[in-house]
């Protein structure tokens, strides 16, 4: 094992699919250069060269159609946006075409393009900078959709997402790139997009949680240990496919779950998996699933307002304690 | 034998011969103006004020530079520091009714168009007296009141509202202008092209600027960009003009000109200010992309220090009076600081609030 940096675990990642397939190719705002804005590409154009590390202008719906006709042309496209809110341009090429142009054209063509960048909010950017876009793409037909939230993960994710043959949105963090974490030094680490990990077990309650708030759940349930309470901690890693029995069959065990979603409450992924566990194990349940996400509301800049707003771990041990009772 | 492919190449590399597409220099400055200040209609007031105007933006930043340094407040910092002559000879060309819209550089922008210091710095701290009551941050100064319509964090996104609010100035026949500002990087945004198109087929009293300040984040303006900026124009059949930024009474006269046609002729302008950014993109950028020197090039001609100089050899004022001047705005920015540290952070109530009109509006559980 060797201890890297989530942006490390993301260059590496890349740099290998790099070496291995002269296809790959890296696209995006200040990504050669400049190294990337978060600096995770540094030194792969050192190492692969203009051809191949190509910085675009600021032309978020241009550049993210280009990778798309680029990966119907044989190639394989790593578009980097500078985060996913800046996707948002974008949206026509990664829902209209990329996520629908196999199916249109009956599936005479493939769309092996990887569309990354940091997702959700990073501290007081503002309205604009701070939404988590994960259960936006993981609505469409033909995406995959993934955000994991240790650098060992995001190895292994980002290997497959480039290998995969469909467009995969892979989605990362500004607060998680400078976490370091134990990587897998195994040749060629791939870990399966779909397969979510219970990374905590526990038989008292069930929380689902990806991303960012993967690590606010896990303060939650080291605090919630001390008070007795065994929690069993489901990073689902991959959104979409959803990896629904691994979260049925904890919820089978603790009867009780709590889902902690970055992203507004209406239609995100705390919803789906909301639904899905009363569909499938509604007899399992002794107390009806909570969940802990965003308000409904925009993202305020002021510092006590921006706290308020992201939800932290008291949260989410307020939601395990409704749903055990212990309030 | 066959001759060796060279390899493809996608970004332009190695202009001016330098190495990586590092340049001697960002951004050509065409020559200031020659008209003196009395044949623009300018007044030794007016040129006081100016420079009073232009200062106070300087050190507003210089200082809430040293406060973010402190970690005061958190967010982003965009500084305009060296493109202040844009925002003050803008203003003053235009009427105090002409509508103005922005990017998230936007400071100077608040200042010059009635944001006091107070707000400003208020804002920066997120705090309810800010000029959008902390709810926005440095990118979103703003003072619609004095139709100032505020800056915008999505590069390209207020471009269509700028030429939006021109629509609304005709569609009312109001007289008024629009003007919308606009960064070099964010002419390659699809948007662009949508919106001066119709503003060229609509007529739209609108003029686009681009303030052209060498640098899109870490890309110099020659890497990102085909040909000159202004003459995205030309496939428009739109009026467009060239201007140096870096003097207040060039960009004074070139936008009072190109306002008067707008309001006699209704139609639109693709304006490229050139200037130049000192500081770095925001406040977590090592520049590693242009050189000392560089810098140094445009600091000779810093539009601040051109202002003072002018005024001084003049005669438009004294010395002493310039230096009361300027001991009035640090003490006032020192002011406006102490106002933010100490003004009430919003009650935790204002999360909810400005989301809707109404009173009590429904949130989703
Ligand atoms: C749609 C979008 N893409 C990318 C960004 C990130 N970004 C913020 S500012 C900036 C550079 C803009 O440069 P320019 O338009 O020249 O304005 P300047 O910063 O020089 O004032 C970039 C890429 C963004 N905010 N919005
Ligand atoms: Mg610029």
């Amino acid at each position: 094992m060797a201890v890297l940096q989530f942006r490390e675990a993301i260059r590496d990642a890349i740099d290998e699919e790099m070496a291995l397939d002269e296809n790959v190719f890296v696209m995006g705002e200040e990504v050669a250069e400049y190294n990337g804005a978060y600096k995770a590409t540094e030194g792969l154009l050192d190492k692969y060269g203009f051809k191949r590390m190509i910085d675009t202008p600021i032309s978020e719906l241009g550049f993210a159609g280009i990778g798309v006709g680029a990966a119907m042309n044989g190639l394989r496209p790593v578009i980097e946006f500078m985060t996913f809110n800046f996707a948002v341009l974008a949206a026509d090429q990664i829902i209209n075409h990329a996520s629908k142009v196999r199916y249109m054209l009956g599936g005479q063509v493939q769309v092996p393009v990887v569309f990354r960048g940091p997702n959700g909010s990073a501290g007081q950017l503002g309205a604009t900078h701070s939404v988590a876009y994960d259960s936006m793409y993981a609505h469409f037909p033909g995406l995959k959709v993934i955000q994991p939230s240790e650098p060992d993960d995001a190895k292994g994710l980002l290997k497959s997402a480039i290998r995969d043959n469909n467009p995969v949105i892979f989605m990362e963090s500004e607060q998680m790139y400078g976490l370091k974490g134990e990587v897998s030094e195994e040749e060629d680490y791939l870990i399966p997009i779909g397969k979510a990990k219970v990374k905590r077990e526990g038989d008292d309650v069930t929380i689902v949680t990806h991303g960012k708030m993967y690590h606010v759940s896990k303060k939650a349930a080291a605090e919630l240990e001390k008070d007795g309470v065994e929690v069993e901690l489901i990073d689902l890693r991959t959104i979409k496919p959803l990896d629904l029995d691994t979260i049925i069959e904890s919820v089978k065990k603790t009867n009780r779950c709590v889902v902690v979603d970055e992203a507004h409450p209406f239609g995100g992924v705390a919803a789906e998996v909301g639904y899905l566990i009363q569909r499938e194990a509604f007899d399992y349940l002794d107390a009806p699933v909570a969940r802990v996400t965003l308000p409904d509301v925009n993202a305020p800049f002021a510092k006590n307002l921006f706290d308020i707003w992201l939800p932290d771990a008291k949260d989410v041990i307020d939601a395990v304690n409704t749903v055990t009772y212990r309030k | 034998m066959a001759k060796k492919q060279e390899e493809a190449v996608f970004t332009p590399i190695g202009l001016n011969k330098s190495n990586n597409g590092k340049l001697d220099k960002a951004v050509e400055l065409p020559d200031p103006t020659d008209t003196s200040y009395k044949d623009l209609g300018l007044t030794k007031q007016d040129l006081v004020g100016m420079f009073e105007s232009m200062y106070l933006q300087r050190r507003f930043e210089e200082r809430a530079m040293q406060m973010y340094q402190k970690g005061k407040f958190g967010g982003f910092l965009h500084l305009y520091i060296g493109q202040e002559a844009i925002s003050t000879g803008s203003v003053w060309a235009f009427n105090d009714d002409d509508d103005i819209i922005t990017a998230y550089r936007d400071h100077g922008w608040g200042l010059v168009r009635g944001v006091t210091p107070e707000a400003g710095m208020a804002e920066l701290y997120g705090k309810t007296d800010g000029c959008s009551k902390g709810k926005g941050g440095s990118m979103h100064f703003a003072n619609v009141k004095e139709h100032f319509w505020g800056g915008y964090g999505i590069v390209g996104g207020h471009i269509p509202l700028g030429a939006g609010i021109a629509f609304a100035n005709k569609y009312k026949e109001s007289g008024r202008l629009a003007a919308c500002y606009i960064g070099d990087g964010a002419v390659h945004q699809g948007v662009l092209h949508e919106t001066m198109n119709m503003c060229q087929l609509w007529k739209l009293p609108c003029i686009f600027v681009v303030e052209n300040n060498g640098y899109a984040m870490g890309t110099s303006a020659r890497r990102h960009s085909v040909g000159e900026i202004v003459d995205r124009a030309d496939a428009y059949g739109m009026k467009k003009a060239v201007i140096n930024g870096m003097d207040v009474f060039t960009v004074y006269e070139k936008m009072k000109k190109i306002a008067e046609e707008v309001r006699k002729d209704s139609l639109p302008w693709f304006v490229e200010i050139r200037t130049y950014r000192y500081r770095g993109h925001s406040m977590s950028d090592p520049q590693k992309y242009r050189s000392k020197e560089e810098l140094e090039e445009y600091q000779k001609i810093d539009p601040v220090e051109r202002m003072k100089t002018f005024i001084l050899e003049n005669k438009i004022t004294s010395k002493k009076k310039i230096g009361e001047i300027e001991e009035a705005i640090e003490n006032r920015v020192l002011e406006a600081i102490e106002f933010a540290e100490n003004a009430d952070a919003p009650e935790p109530e204002a999360l909810f609030e400005d989301m809707f009109v109404e009173e009590n509006p429904i949130f989703h559980k």
